[in-house]
């Protein structure tokens, strides 16, 4: 079966992948690559690196807006729902209070926003970096199980407007990196 | 990093200008004040209250906020540490300035009425602690412990610029966790005190957190202010950059919401209690035009700002940063307005919200202009940065 597969897919070319032994000379690369014009790439490391989000310009996510509507949702839902129960659908007299005691539908409401903005930060994360994804052609790259421990990768997708197989691999070559290699889809 | 100099980081020579501008309003709102006691004493004593209130939280928030700084660390801080130390120098004037309160009991507290005591078997029984000696006896302790604190904390300071012993770093903290108990003590006694038993019947158990908390919520604000008007000037403007705004803001913001937290958890427990004694704070400020005051300190105080502060680019810009922080200042004073103004009127029997706010507001511009004035005062007389400080040249690559 995976024999088939290899067959089938060999000679799409994802990507071209360049090793890198430091986390600052992948950041440099990584600004130059930028510079260069190249925008689908992205780079790997065994840990965060703050520089690395701005290098790839990676900083405009949508997921904040969307975690704001989330928020707004659970709030309006959170007190919509008591509403409706306390003040239209089953009115009780608790104590000589009004219907809409509204004092006390805050720390459900509040509860609520909390919740469902929480539940879209981590939905919405998942969605929007297309988790979960089973196959990736990175990990075609045996060096690349590295990435998770002392390896740092960056690798330009073939896809990408200013990708031209020989250039970008000589543009890569001259990054000092300790290999590059070609990954197959 | 080379050597950090007290020379390179003398305070600008343009503090003169907001010195003596804030000395300009403060005379000329106490002079307004000033007539504003000659037309109605109960009013001026009132206004009194609120802005001397307003301007000792600032001043005790911002010795908490130091406290806190020694005790924890981080690099928001040692940017503002003289600032919070210039503030936290005030409190001599401060006690001062509480004269005018301690002459106008008579107007300001129900319980100093001995007939009105001696017919009440509920404040009969709270006269042991709600007597004129007592308080003012406690007041003066808490002057003695809260001037003590912030003399020993810059006195210490001062030493730690000019000789750099590693030990000094060590008692401030030592001074720092120690006063910081003393101060959430005192401030909670001095809310009841001074605030609190404006309606002697009256009690909440939060009331203390409520003060706490708005004491730290005016101290930061003043403090993104004053930070915000170093930063457009030499030396600080090298120094102070976005990423310490940053931190304010968030600071800015996780108060805004404690804030909030406290003072509603405070209503919801009277209001889920539903109790003759404790609702007596609420039902007169959800009617009629204080209905309005309400929604206003909630929307003003805490939706308003929650929403502005979400945006993280907007608590790295320092002006719009600062145009926050100021209308929080206006807001704590509207929040103190909102705390004593109701419960006077109920004992004086008037009923008529806003009514001579002019003096009200005159109060707070006078005293906090004069306040202002020993503020930068104060902030002129040692280098804008704490030179010595063993973490000081690490923050100072920090960007």
């Amino acid at each position: 079966m995976s024999h088939g597969h290899e067959l089938e897919t060999s000679g799409r070319l994802y990507g071209l992948m360049a090793e890198f032994d430091s986390p600052s000379t992948l950041v440099d690369a990584t600004h130059q690559a930028y510079e260069r014009g190249h925008r689908k790439m992205d780079a790997y490391a065994p840990f965060p690196i703050e520089e690395l989000a701005e290098a790839l310009g990676a900083h405009h996510s949508r997921l904040p807006l969307l975690v704001l509507i989330g928020g707004f949702v659970g709030c309006f839902a959170g007190f919509g729902l008591q509403y409706w129960v306390n003040v239209i659908e089953y009115p009780l007299n608790i104590a000589g209070r009004p219907f809409n005691s509204w004092p006390m539908f805050i720390p459900v409401t509040f509860e609520m926003t909390i919740l469902f903005a929480a539940l879209t930060a981590v939905f919405g994360m998942f969605a929007l970096c297309g988790l979960p994804t089973p196959y990736h052609p990175v990990f075609n790259n045996p060096r690349f199980s590295a990435a998770s421990k002392d390896r740092y990768f960056l690798c330009i997708e073939a896809e990408d407007g200013e990708f031209d197989r020989s250039e970008t691999r000589d543009f890569l070559a001259s990054l000092g990196p300790t290999e590059v290699t070609e990954v197959d889809h | 990093m080379n050597a950090i100099t007290a020379n390179e980081f003398a305070p600008p020579a343009a503090i003169s200008g907001p010195r003596s501008k804030a000395l300009i309003f403060g005379l000329l709102g106490l002079a307004a004040t000033g007539a504003g006691f000659a037309m109605d004493h109960h009013h001026f004593f009132q206004a009194y209250l609120i802005a001397y209130v307003t301007w000792i939280t600032v001043a005790l928030g911002c010795l908490g906020l130091m406290m806190l700084h020694h005790l924890s660390g981080g690099a928001w801080g040692l940017m503002v540490r003289r600032q919070l130390e210039a503030a936290a120098g005030t409190l001599p004037l401060l006690a001062v300035l509480f004269i005018p309160i301690a002459l106008g009991m008579d107007s300001l507290y129900h319980w100093t009425d001995t007939v009105a005591v001696a017919a009440d078997p509920i404040l009969t029984n709270k006269s042991g602690y709600l007597n004129r000696d007592f308080f003012l006896v406690r007041t003066v302790l808490y002057f003695v412990i809260w001037c003590f604190l912030a003399w020993r904390l810059r006195s210490l300071s001062a030493q730690q610029d000019a000789t750099g012993d590693p030990r000094l770093f060590k008692q401030l903290q030592g001074w720092s966790a120690v006063g910081f108990l003393l101060l959430a003590l005192t401030m909670t006694f001095a809310s009841v005190d001074w605030v609190m038993s404006l309606d002697p019947h009256w009690f909440s158990s939060l009331y203390g957190l409520w003060f706490f908390t708005g004491a730290g919520l005016s101290g930061l604000a003043f403090t993104i202010l004053v930070a915000n008007w170093s930063a457009g000037h030499e030396p600080m403007s090298k120094v102070l950059v976005r990423s310490h705004f940053h931190d304010y803001g968030k600071l800015l913001f996780a108060f805004t919401m404690l804030w909030a937290y406290l003072a509603f958890s405070q209503m919801l427990l009277i209001w889920s209690g539903n109790l003759p004694e404790e609702i007596t704070f609420y039902l007169p400020r959800m009617r009629g035009v204080w209905t309005v005051a309400s929604v206003f300190l909630l929307l003003g105080h805490f939706i308003l700002p929650f929403l502005i502060l979400l945006s993280a680019s907007l608590k790295q810009r320092r002006n719009r940063l600062m145009q926050v922080a100021a209308w929080l200042m206006v807001m704590r004073w509207f929040d103190y307005y909102w705390n004593v103004v109701p419960t006077l009127q109920a004992h004086h029997g008037e009923f008529h919200p806003f009514q001579g706010v002019w003096i009200d507001i005159a109060a707070v511009v006078g005293l906090g202009g004069v306040w202002l004035w020993f503020f930068w005062g104060n902030l002129a007389k040692r280098p804008m940065l704490p030179i010595n400080d063993p973490f000081l040249a690490e923050t100072l690559g920090y960007d």
